[in-house]
């Protein structure tokens, strides 16, 4: 029997393997992708979809911002089901102090050329009259936007196929050998160079790697179009005393393009059920209502949970594995792999032709966390 | 519980007998339809029993309610032709 | 949470035949029982407003005997959640504010949910007035006039006949009864009931009743037309179609069981149905099922399993032994039910392309038949994700497509939020988080 082969190899067709095939594609390259279950089924299916450029190290702006600007460009190609919305997003201060943290944010975005806009009190409520009155304001990031992710994922997958990808699906990769892959029915893949996407299952495949699941509940509502106009955001960071709190909830809540309204946000590490966890969810809940105290009456037709894949600087693993030239990571974007996607999948197109990346990509590779691992 | 019950339905008074549920009320007060589909079509009654989610409509001013679990009231405000943006 | 959470040591879910039957055993031990249902009203679909004047022998016998029972029931209440063994979250339906939302806890809890309606796609289901034979005869129920309507039965099962004779009841014109079944099969079954007298007198009385009715046998509506409304049903028995105008058509294609509360609490199911023993105990500890849930046998074969249910319940099993051999007997029934009235594979090509198969996102056919799986098809054509997660468009494509809808998340039926905020509530306050944290 004649084995596929492949240039590139991509394991896992979340957001992050769809973007980097698409990209391979592209380019010409001749992709195969192995995904165990379905197209975006993964985390890809849980997070909630904004595309938003972050402040907190300049490494994690550069990936954003960058992702971000390939977003944009992309968007006008995107089908309906993507449901892209260039919606913005609103960092909401709750007292004088987060008000202060607005106007060195404003001062972050700007030098770095995101256009940002400071809503005082009145402004505020004025476009987003949900949220309750006497909050001190707010910053507007007008180029953030908000997708439905798991057809994004599978519009890319079938743009690289329209450039000749093959998809394996479903099939799961139980091996990775020097020359390829092994699959759960037996078969092998023969590629030159092998990328791994497969988000908080990664580890399974690089047991080495630090990539933890970290789990976050979501709630959506029946369809109150206007009800909220932009994702809005708690800037609530100044209160904290750490930057890690194990468990942990904060206001975060989406408007869909569905009219409905998308509810997050809480992280937790060392939970491996997938169960919604009631007291978190009910503190999630009670979080978003100190800041949208009528969202207590909307009718929620769904919960769920999702796993992010983690990792300790809270950057993701792109590029070659040390001591492994062929193989290559594309994993571990924490709750920000929605948007850095298309970032990655343009960092990793660049490091497998060996040439130069459009962004400096030294922090993100996976040296830096681990000298060598046992493929 | 007196025999007749008064409800608006999209502010018109209807008289129905106690025991009828907000869906029959809408239904007695002649309207075409409960409610617009996401697509924009009209929509009436399936199940009568509370899993189709078919018949909802704002009543007292909740928005998406399912009207054929909820017995008519006095002066309950039944408003239909709920949709997208409605 | 308003108050303290009520405690019981037997909670029944759904107080239809299978639930009072259970109660009313429960009770019998002195235990304190609960029964609660999203009615206003005891009796389930079948039973719905008999309580003042039962006209089924069964029905009035079981309605006297829970009158003078002690059981407390929790009418319009809903359950929305299940925290952990023993705590459930309940709330009225249609409540105005967070003051009805209640935690109940139970030691033993008997699930009665029983079943709805089978509801297929076809070409204009969606238009206002189709609905579903149980539905239309439940809309009556709840105050509906139909006297004089035009109104064609149609799809599947014994109810069918049933719900004809309740509508010429109250007046209306039915113009024909559609059973999709074929004529072999229903004698067939006719047959058996010979051996059951009750069950016999019940299908002559009925019989009766319709005798001016045409009842065609192989026969079902395959398109509905109209403006706005229903107006037209077009109808195909063998080679042969044609059309009937009318202004209603109630249409079920018998019945699938309610299993989301039980699927949420970890109840093993097989080929849709819960598990049980001969107890009645399904694979968790404390939580028993009885009635449609476990299958759909009926009315007799619901009042068994839930009086089986409500001794096994109280630890007086040995008050079930009389009852086994009537369960059995009943299983039979079952069997013979699902035989009669197996769906015939001509139905699966009922849908066309265009045929919206999720009436609450209004996606069609044609966008979900090439996905490979139920959750595949959901999160990518948003089939299944409306406000009813998929009770109706999730039993359609298991018949169409094989699929199977089986992800249940809360809440159980859609809910204020704050529901699911009160039901957690008992804990301390959030930690605030640093900004990066916020996803
Ligand atoms: C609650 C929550 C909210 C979030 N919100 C946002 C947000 O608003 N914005 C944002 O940008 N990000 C957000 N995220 C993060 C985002 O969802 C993830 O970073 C992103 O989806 C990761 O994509 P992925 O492709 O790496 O992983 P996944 O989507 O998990 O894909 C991995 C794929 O690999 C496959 N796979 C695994 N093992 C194998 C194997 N051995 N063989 C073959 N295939 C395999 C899996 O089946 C899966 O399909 C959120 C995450 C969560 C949990
Ligand atoms: C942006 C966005 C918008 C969405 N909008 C909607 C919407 O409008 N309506 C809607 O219904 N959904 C919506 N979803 C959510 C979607 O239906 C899924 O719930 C979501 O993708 C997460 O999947 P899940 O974990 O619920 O897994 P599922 O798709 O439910 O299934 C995953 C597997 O987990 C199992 N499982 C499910 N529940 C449990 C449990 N409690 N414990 C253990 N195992 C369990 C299932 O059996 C299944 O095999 C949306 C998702 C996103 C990303
Ligand atoms: S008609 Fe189905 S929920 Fe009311």
């Amino acid at each position: 029997m004649k084995l596929p082969v492949y240039e590139v190899l991509i394991i896992g067709a979340g957001i992050v393997g769809a973007a980097c095939a698409a990209a391979c594609a592209r380019e010409g390259l001749e992709v195969g992708i192995v995904e165990a279950d379905i197209v975006g089924g993964g985390a890809t299916a849980a997070g909630m979809g904004h595309l938003v450029v972050m402040d907190d190290s300049e490494a994690q702006f550069a990936l954003t911002r960058y992702s971000q600007t390939l977003w944009r460009r992309l968007s006008e190609q995107l089908p309906a089901d993507v449901e892209y919305d260039g919606c913005g997003t609103i960092w909401v201060a709750s007292d004088a102090d987060e008000m202060s943290a607005v106007v060195q944010k404003k001062q972050f975005y700007e030098s770095r050329g995101v256009p940002a806009q400071i809503l005082d009190s009145h402004q505020l409520h004025e476009v987003e009259q949900s949220l309750r009155e006497g909050l001190p304001g707010g910053l507007l990031v007008p180029e953030d936007a908000v997708i439905y992710a798991p057809c994004a994922a599978r519009f890319l997958v079938e743009q690289a196929q329209s450039r000749g990808a093959q998809l394996h699906c479903p099939r799961v990769v139980t091996e990775i050998a020097p020359d390829g892959v092994r699959l759960n029915d037996g078969s092998s893949i023969v590629a030159q160079s092998i990328v791994v996407a497969a988000g908080t299952w990664s580890t399974r495949l690089f047991p080495g790697i630090d990539v933890r699941p970290r789990k976050g509940h979501l709630l959506i509502t029946d369809r109150y179009p206007g009800f909220v106009r932009h994702q809005l955001v708690e800037l609530g960071y100044l209160k904290s005393a750490h930057s890690f709190i194990s468990e942990s909830v904060a206001f975060n809540i989406q408007p869909r393009k569905t009219g409905q309204m998308l509810l997050g946000s809480s992280r937790q590490f060392d939970k491996d059920s997938s169960e919604v966890d009631h007291p978190m969810l009910a503190r999630m809940i009670s979080r978003a209502e100190e800041f949208i105290p009528n969202l207590s009456r909307l009718s929620a037709i769904r919960t769920w949970t999702g796993f992010r894949a983690a990792t300790p600087d809270k950057l993701p693993l792109v590029g070659p594995v040390p001591g492994h030239e062929n193989l290559f990571l594309a994993t571990g974007h924490e709750g920000l792999g929605i948007t850095t996607s298309l970032g990655t999948a343009e960092l990793l197109l660049n490091q497998l032709l060996r040439r130069e990346t459009e962004i400096p990509a030294a922090p993100y590779l996976p040296g830096r966390v681990y000298e060598g691992v046992h493929a | 519980m007196p025999d007749t019950i008064t409800v608006n339905v999209n502010g018109t008074a209807v008289s129905v007998p106690s025991g009828t549920t907000a869906l029959a009320a809408i239904l007695i007060a002649g309207a075409p339809s409960v409610r617009r589909s996401v697509g924009g079509s009209p929509r009436g009654p399936l199940c009568a029993m509370g899993v189709c989610f078919e018949c909802r409509a704002t009543v007292n001013h909740r928005r998406h309610s399912r009207t054929c679990q909820i017995l008519c009231t006095p002066e309950m405000d039944i408003r239909t032709g709920e949709q997208v943006d409605g | 949470m308003a108050s303290r959470p009520a405690h019981f040591d037997v909670l029944i879910i759904g107080a239809g035949p299978a639930g009072i039957a259970a109660a009313c055993c429960a009770s019998e031990s002195g235990a304190r029982v609960g029964l609660l249902d999203n009615n206003p009203q005891i009796g389930g679909q079948i039973w719905r407003g008999e309580s003042q004047h039962p006209s089924h022998i069964e029905a009035r016998e079981w309605l006297q005997k829970f009158a003078s029972a002690k059981i407390e029931f929790l009418a319009s209440t809903e359950v929305i959640d299940h925290l952990e063994p023993g705590r459930l979250v309940v709330q009225s339906v249609g409540m105005q504010s967070g003051d009805d939302v209640r935690e109940l806890t139970y030691r033993n809890l008997i699930l009665c949910t029983g079943a709805r309606e089978l509801f297929l796609p076809f070409p204009g289901w969606t238009l206002p007035n189709v609905m579903g034979a149980g539905g239309l005869q439940a809309l009556v129920k709840s105050g509906l006039p139909i006297a004089d309507k035009k109104v064609i039965v149609a799809g599947t099962g014994p109810l069918l006949l049933a719900v004809a004779a309740h509508l010429r009841e109250h007046g209306a014109e039915v113009r024909l009864i559609a059973e999709q079944a074929p004529r072999h099969r229903l004698a067939r079954f006719a047959l058996s009931l010979a051996f059951e007298r009750a069950k016999l007198a019940q299908a002559f009385a009925i019989r009766r009743q319709l005798s001016s009715v045409p009842y065609k046998t192989s026969c079902w509506p395959i398109r509905a037309t109209g403006e706005g409304k229903l107006e037209t049903v077009f109808l195909r028995t063998g080679a042969h179609t044609w059309q009937e105008s009318c202004d209603y058509l109630a249409c079920g294609f018998h019945l699938v069981p309610n299993t989301e509360l039980a699927a949420l609490i970890g109840c093993e199911l097989r080929g849709g149905f819960v598990q049980v023993d001969d107890s009645q105990r399904t694979s968790i500890a404390g939580v028993f099922a009885a009635g449609e849930l476990t299958g759909i046998g009926g009315v007799e074969a619901s009042i068994g399993e839930g009086q089986i249910a409500g001794y096994a319940a109280t630890d007086r099993s040995g008050s079930t032994a009389s009852l086994l051999p009537q369960k059995q007997r009943l299983d039979h029934f079952a069997s013979l039910l699902k035989r009669t009235f197996a769906l015939r594979d001509e139905l699966r090509s009922l849908p066309d392309s265009e045929t919206l198969v999720c009436r609450c996102e209004d996606v069609k056919f044609a966008r979900i038949r090439n996905h490979s799986s139920w959750r595949d098809s959901k999160l990518h054509t948003r089939c299944g994700m409306g406000p009813c997660q998929g009770r109706i468009c999730g039993a359609a494509t298991e018949f169409l497509l094989g699929w199977r809808a089986d992800s249940v998340r809360p809440p159980v039926f859609a809910a204020p939020v704050q529901v699911l905020a009160i039901a957690g509530s008992s804990q301390s306050q959030p930690d605030l988080v640093s900004h990066e944290e916020f996803r």
